[in-house]
């Protein structure tokens, strides 16, 4: 299990790599410097103190999508809703966190718990639809996803503003944000979303790692039969995934309304948030740290990717080409499995 | 306002917006028919739009306003074809996880179609397009009383060039040796395999073809409705087109019902400001129904879908 784990590791390493390379090769085809692009990319990325927070700060709604994703993956759900459950979520932290005036020990976990609730909601729904009728969880979440960025458009326009585009700002006790953060890095929207989504990892890795109902929902993830065999509730088990899943997501969502943004608007389309977060989770191999380690190498990619039409004049849409590219040598590490167990028996 | 007038506003505008869905849908049941899953028909999409409307940019002063249309729909088909084998070799040869190299495909379709045309026109999105698809009368069959001017008269000739590779994809499914050998390897490649059917050649078939028909839909869709090529283009329509798949148990005539029912639904929200009783509904309910429906419909009276058996699993000869 331990060599599993080691070769899984050294598998997402080489397709990162291989990756990086393939998109050093395409701006060299396309007629520019790639020492350049990948620079002005790290420079984008940590050149200084607000770079290095707007790039955490991006890096932090990666992590909790991530983790929705993965949690669900685990469970052998594959939730594709993650998108429409932060937009609940992000609709309902800015309602906690503007109609309610109260001490910030209270109000902010207060509106995180909020977010988290209406995500896990939203997640509930696909998971009681499987587990009972035996809906695929696939389609009611691509459905479900269109419906909250309507009801959320609606809800903003007509609950929360009298017909405007934008909610007023959350109040400051339901912030997110601090002072001396912003000061830190010279202004940049960074919060503290970063230490929520770090601990959101622990917890996902307790949960299903350190704990009975854990151990139930990897089992279910395995083999849903012989979990039914060994007396396991399954139906229960896929709904508790799915809820968990949206609560993360639901999380995921606060960041955004509580930290980034500190408001919400009528959105044209979708974050896409919740499907980054299938790519994260997927690097991450489904877990925790692995997540946290692929949500901040795409974010970081994401982020330094703004600087490089500035500075190099590449496009920034080559990140998204490089992130592909890892994920699919990711997906075929069939091929790189089969080079390495090559290397290693002539090593021996 | 008659009756018949309310039809012949929703009825077009359902089939305008169903053609895209319906022939990346087909797509979808080619692919999972023979066993291979496809999330990536959003980039397939993606993908076919992007070509469509950079050719039909590109080419439009060779082959003319009225030919361009065409030729840039089938040479997005092309391409998406190709670009479909990708997702062929991550996930038959190199047996990767399917759900991820299809989600790979997605990423990266929009990935080089943004890139490029930031490259090659120096912004965000492409020009609109000067030799879309237009509206028409179909010769003859526009004619027929009531159902002529519900059906045939304002309509898009794509729209009924995707109803009919409908019929034909159902037609090679079921009657056809070849068919059956697809359908075959999707539910028991080993059986398949004993009797002489070469499971990943069938395969390769299979997602090669959904990456034309994804193509197709994605340039339809980029030439009927959207007119250019952007990030937002193509935001979803891959998804509800596999939504619709699924809707349609897998099935290329339950894709087209389903792909129809998801364009009704959409053209009740866009023309519902000029029907009396529509009109008084607020807009969200109209905006969430298709979405709604479709959960409602699945939870409730189609039942229990069943996906082909050995969908999503590798073949690896031998095993068991």
């Amino acid at each position: 299990m331990a060599n599993k784990k080691y070769s899984f590791v050294l598998v997402a390493l080489i397709s990162v790599l291989l990756g990086l390379l393939a998109g050093a090769i395409i701006m060299l085809v396309s007629g520019y410097n790639p020492i350049n692009g990948y620079a002005a990319l790290w420079e984008g990325a940590f050149g200084d103190l607000y770079f290095t927070g707007e790039t955490l700060r991006r890096i932090t709604p990666l992590i909790l999508a991530g983790l929705a994703v993965g949690f669900a993956f685990r469970t052998g759900l594959f939730n594709i809703g993650v998108e429409g459950q932060v937009i609940v979520g992000w609709l309902a932290a800015i309602w906690a966190g503007t109609a309610f005036e109260l001490p910030t020990l209270i109000h902010l976990p207060f509106a995180i718990l909020v977010a988290a609730l209406a995500g896990a909601f939203w997640g509930f729904i696909p998971g009681l639809l499987k587990a009972k009728l035996h809906v695929h969880e696939v389609i009611v979440t691509i459905m479900l996803n269109y419906t909250a960025l309507y009801i959320a458009n609606h809800v903003i326009r007509t609950l929360l503003t009298d017909g405007k585009d934008s909610t007023p700002y959350v109040a400051e006790s339901a912030s997110l944000r601090t002072e001396w953060l912003t000061n830190l890095t010279q202004f940049s929207s960074m919060h503290l979303g970063i230490i929520i989504a770090v601990f959101g990892a622990f917890v996902m890795w307790f949960l299903l790692e350190r704990t009975t109902q854990g151990y139930e929902l990897r089992s279910v993830g395995f083999n849903q039969h012989a979990s039914k065999y060994a007396g396991m509730k399954v139906d229960r088990k896929i709904i508790l995934s799915m809820v968990i899943s949206g609560a993360f997501a639901g999380v995921a969502g606060a960041m955004e309304g509580l930290g980034t943004f500190q408001h919400m608007y009528v959105m044209s389309g979708f974050t896409n948030i919740g499907f980054d977060g299938i790519a994260v989770a997927l690097l991450g191999g489904n877990a925790g740290l692995g997540i946290v380690f692929a949500a901040g190498l795409f974010g970081t990619l994401k982020a330094g990717a703004l600087n490089m039409p500035l500075e190099a004049g590449v496009p920034s849409e080559l990140v998204d080409i490089v992130i592909a590219l890892i994920i699919f040598f990711v997906a075929g590490s069939y091929m790189i499995r089969w080079i390495l167990s090559r290397f290693q028996k002539e090593g021996k | 306002m008659g009756f018949f007038d309310i039809l012949q506003s929703i009825i077009p505008a359902a089939i305008f917006f169903a053609a895209p869905l319906i022939f990346t849908a087909l797509g979808g049941v080619l692919s999972e028919r023979s066993g291979v899953i496809n999330i990536g028909l959003e980039g397939l999409m993606v993908m076919g739009a992007f070509v469509g409307v950079v050719f039909n940019l590109t080419f439009v002063d060779v082959f003319g306003p009225e030919l361009t249309p065409w030729v840039s729909i089938f040479v997005a088909a092309i391409v998406s074809a190709l670009f479909a084998t990708f997702h062929a070799v991550a996930s038959i040869t190199l047996r990767a996880d399917q759900v991820v190299s299809g989600v790979a495909i997605n990423f990266l379709a929009l990935g080089i179609g943004l890139f490029l045309v930031k490259q090659w026109y120096g912004k965000g999105q492409t020009d609109m397009v000067s030799a879309p698809f237009y509206r028409e009368s179909i010769w003859l069959l526009s004619d027929i009383p009531v159902i002529g001017p519900l059906l045939f008269s304002k309509t898009y000739w794509t729209s009924w060039l995707a109803v009919l590779a409908a019929v034909l994809v159902w037609y090679m499914l079921y009657k056809t040796p070849f068919g059956l050998r697809l359908r075959s390897v999707g539910e028991h490649p080993m059986a398949a395999d004993t009797n002489g059917i070469n499971v990943n050649k069938m395969r390769y078939i299979a997602v090669i073809m959904s990456g034309f028909l994804g193509g197709l839909g994605g340039a339809v869709f980029a030439l009927t409705i959207s007119l250019d090529f952007s990030h937002a283009t193509i935001s979803g329509q891959g998804f509800m087109a596999l939504a619709a798949m699924i809707f349609g148990k897998w099935h290329p005539m339950g894709a087209l019902g389903a792909a129809l029912f998801f364009g009704l639904a959409q053209s009740l929200s866009v023309v519902s400001g000029g029907i009396p009783l529509l009109k008084e509904i607020p807009q969200v309910y109209l905006l969430i129904a298709p979405y709604v429906l479709t959960i409602l419909a699945l939870a409730g009276f189609i039942g229990r879908a069943e996906s082909p058996k050995a969908l999503g699993k590798p073949y690896e000869k031998g095993s068991r």
